[in-house]
């Protein structure tokens, strides 16, 4: 009995996480125009969502920023990251101080403060998408520093060393020897810096141009507005990530199954 | 030419971006707060935020609501983080995962789902502001209360537990005794990655029609009035209570982790 009490916690809260999403997936392939109303099969959301110039951009504007951001935060992070570790302690406390600011800060202030920052007091206009592309760089910059650093400590030091006195160039070793140890980290930290990215609605919204909208951005300004077939075709941008992100995890878990069972076969072979 | 370079100067690119990007603008935001349109140093936007009822409303709003959040997530993540931590299901590793999904999919379509829901049980959203804004922050942060919980219950010692057994503890006080102290540190976690947010994440409240301002609409008002003083204090109020509560509750590179969505 007991045993089942937990398993019906989890079940039924599972349930209420999920009801809402499945229920408006179900609907997206209908012509409802609200949840609870009988609709006749359709597709026409995803017809709206695929043809509508409008939500294209914002589509592919969103998904070009997360990339440029991730890609741009991940060398500078994981650059801070690799020159920390070999710093001076006192350095490396510095730099781990200051890089923990964005990430326990809240976003609308994050925002706000490099917003201030560049129109008002450098005079840079948000139609440039400076301030856009540099917020989300901030934001998403710390998460990978702090997901390389730690792989760092894991390295065995002793490696990088044999590589120079085997005649290895500093720069030639840190590409051969450094970077495949920590790659994991830094994967790892651009795939954070993605997910960071693509969630954020409080930097986009206080930096980005008038006339770009991100996902987020849209969404917010859509629920204001009473355009209905705006807000179905909505639905199906939601089933379609929804999609995107259950494949992703299920290709992660058989992966992450997969090193599991290398490992303890790894394991069984010492033994 | 051969570019000779020691490791520790591949800093130096980031050091100069956390200089002028998150450093400088923190100089920004104090200098602001403390001057008024015409750059003259003042206090006014200090005194005015503790002496104005409606900022004050605001803020107990705020913490109120942040507060019934917390709790409630609580109550529904640690026996959900309990359960998957004592199961010996084979699928372990992917109920973990639904739980943990949510964060990647974009909030602002998670709460669209949420709102067509409650419009289709309620009707109209208006009558039930706060309700809502509850159960929307709940949604929203539910995974941020569960993983660090999680996480800390699956590092616990077992052994202890079992020792607790042999010496004859029964269930209950060996839940309240030994499992329910040591998985203090991941509440902890857990509750600064869901109380500052609720405070501050007012597109919550936007898309689920409650009009009543909450911390972070306060920035965003300021900001469409082009009032950069009065955010500017605002932000470094709500800054100062985020350190506060990093300082007290030092959590801090775990729940990088968490809110990265990292599956530890």
């Amino acid at each position: 009995m007991k045993k089942y009490l937990g398993t019906l916690i989890v079940v039924l809260v599972l349930l209420l996480v999920y009801a809402p999403i499945l229920i408006l997936t179900v609907y997206s392939f209908t012509d409802a125009t609200s949840i609870g109303f009988a609709g006749h099969f359709s597709v026409h959301n995803y017809v709206t969502l695929f043809t509508t110039p409008e939500l294209a951009d914002m589509i592919w504007g969103t998904v070009a920023l997360a990339l440029g951001a991730a890609f741009l935060a991940t060398i500078l992070g994981t650059l801070g990251a690799i020159g920390s570790f070999y710093a001076k302690h006192k350095w490396q406390s510095a730099i781990n101080l200051v890089n923990q600011i964005p990430v326990i800060n809240a976003d609308v202030v994050t925002g706000f403060s490099i917003c201030i920052l560049l129109v008002a007091v450098f005079g840079i206009s948000k139609d440039t998408y400076i301030p856009l592309v540099i917020g989300h760089v901030t934001l998403c910059a710390p998460f990978v520093y702090l997901s390389v650093l730690p792989k760092l400590g894991q390295m065995d030091p002793s490696i990088y060393e044999a590589a120079l006195d085997l005649g290895a160039s500093p720069s030639y070793a840190l590409r051969k020897v450094v970077l495949p140890q920590i790659m994991s980290g830094v994967l790892s930290g651009f795939a954070m810096a993605i997910t960071l990215s693509l969630d954020d609605y409080f930097v986009a919204t206080y930096t980005k141009p008038a006339t770009f909208d991100t996902i987020s951005t849209y969404v917010v300004n859509a629920t204001r507005g009473s355009q209905t077939e705006i807000k179905t075709a909505l639905w199906a941008l939601s089933t379609i990530i929804f999609l995107i992100v259950l494949a992703v995890a299920l290709m992660m878990n058989r992966m992450q199954g997969r090193t599991d069972n290398e490992r303890r076969a790894k394991a069984a072979e010492r033994a | 030419m051969k570019v000779t370079f020691s490791r520790r100067q591949l800093a130096i690119p980031y050091v100069i971006y956390l200089l002028i990007f998150v450093v400088a603008p923190l100089v920004v935001i104090v200098s602001y707060a403390f001057t008024n349109g015409d750059g003259r140093p003042t206090l006014q936007n200090l005194i005015g935020f503790f002496t104005n009822p409606n900022t004050l409303g605001t803020l107990v709003y705020s913490l109120l609501l942040a507060l019934v959040t917390t709790v409630i997530c609580l109550l529904i993540a640690y026996p959900v983080a309990f359960v998957l931590s004592q199961s010996k299901w084979k699928a372990r590793s992917v109920v973990v995962m639904l739980f943990v999904m949510p964060m990647w999919i974009n909030f602002t379509l998670r709460i669209t789902a949420l709102k067509e829901i409650l419009t289709a049980i309620e009707g109209n959203l208006a009558f039930h502001p706060f309700f809502n804004s509850v159960i929307g922050m709940t949604y929203d942060f539910l995974p941020f209360m569960i993983l660090p919980i999680y996480t800390q219950l699956t590092r616990l010692d077992h052994s202890l537990v079992e020792a607790a057994a042999d010496l004859g503890a029964n269930p209950v006080q060996t839940f309240l005794r030994i499992t329910l102290p040591l998985s203090v540190p991941g509440i902890i976690s857990a509750v600064s990655m869901v109380f500052l947010p609720a405070m501050t994440n007012y597109v919550v409240l936007d898309m689920l029609y409650n009009s009543t301002y909450i911390m972070g609409s306060l920035i965003g008002s300021y900001f469409s009035a082009y009032d950069w003083h009065g955010g500017s204090m605002i932000s470094l109020l709500m800054l100062l209570m985020i350190c506060l509560f990093t300082l007290v509750t030092r959590g801090t590179e775990e729940s990088a982790q968490v809110r990265g969505g990292t599956i530890v």
